[in-house]
């Protein structure tokens, strides 16, 4: 059985020569649904134009936004910005409207980083990463566990999962990590 | 592994991103009551069961949650074609030849 992982002290998880895997602080995340009539108020609203094209992800005043289907995007801010964004969106729900749920409970993010970033990704991970680029995201499995994966640099990943799955992720990684350092 | 194309997010990608959704272009009757209990078995239960290229369901549960429609070979498990939920059922005949001009040995 997996081992219990704290999950609410952002630190380094496992770190070898390697890869490094951390545990990133939490931030505000949103689940938002809207059709396509809706989309340019929504941008204005979130001060964000919102991407179209699934795993494209759009920044700007440390919001990120990520479209993960033709009508789905998750929205992630600092803490400090939730309200200011659920108050946006809720001033145009009569003429927009959205579904906007906060869901920054449910996930968590580790950050993964290092020369062998992309082979541990690849332990759990089906996709052809070298088709997934820098600055992108998608939605996709990690080791039976649904996440979505970020690409923050080449060597720079970004996972967040659900949180009742992380330590079975966690356990897995750590393991990679020790075994890539011993290649 | 398979590898199949979703048609929404329109990249090739593992079977395991997928789960099944049996057969496809399968019409719910407009008013389940007017139907006899024979017609409504059929509706229920009763599918075709192909041996060969066969219209089915898939969904991208691990990706952008979609439904799609796809034609798979049964016996080969190769895909045809997917193409969206919403549209037309393709011509099978033109999907064969398109399929065997690319592999012609087959």
């Amino acid at each position: 059985m997996t081992a219990h992982v704290d999950l609410n002290m952002a630190r380094t998880l496992a770190k070898s020569s390697a890869v490094s895997v951390e545990l990133l602080p939490s931030v505000a995340r949103f689940s938002l649904r809207a059709g396509t009539g809706e989309q340019t108020a929504l941008s204005k609203a979130l001060g964000v134009a919102l991407p179209t094209k699934i795993g494209q992800c759009t920044r700007k005043n440390k919001i990120e936004v990520l479209c993960l289907g033709p009508d789905e995007w998750t929205v992630l801010a600092p803490e400090d910005q939730a309200v200011k964004i659920t108050d946006a969106c809720e001033a145009i729900y009569a003429k927009a409207p959205h579904s906007l749920t906060e869901v920054s409970d449910r996930e968590i993010a580790i950050q993964i980083t290092g020369a062998k970033a992309t082979d541990l990704m690849t332990i759990g991970c089906p996709r052809d990463l070298d088709l997934l680029p820098v600055g992108e995201a998608r939605r996709t499995i990690f080791d039976g566990v649904s996440a979505v994966l970020w690409r923050d640099g080449s060597d720079e990943y970004r996972l967040d999962l659900w949180r009742s799955f992380a330590p079975h992720v966690i356990s897995l990684l750590e393991t990679g990590c020790a075994e890539l350092a011993a290649e | 592994m398979l590898l199949v194309h979703c048609p929404y997010c329109d990249e090739t990608l593992p079977e395991l991103e997928f789960t099944y959704g049996g057969e496809a272009h399968i019409a719910r009757p407009e008013n389940p009551a007017d139907k006899t209990d024979d017609e409504w078995r059929d509706f229920l239960f009763i599918r075709t069961n192909v041996k060969g290229p066969h219209f089915e369901r898939w969904r991208h549960a691990h990706g952008c949650g979609r439904f799609f429609n796809a034609v798979r070979d049964t016996v080969s498990d190769r895909f045809l074609t997917t193409y969206k939920a919403d549209a037309p059922r393709p011509d099978l005949a033109v999907l064969l030849a398109d399929a065997s001009m690319k592999e012609p040995s087959k």
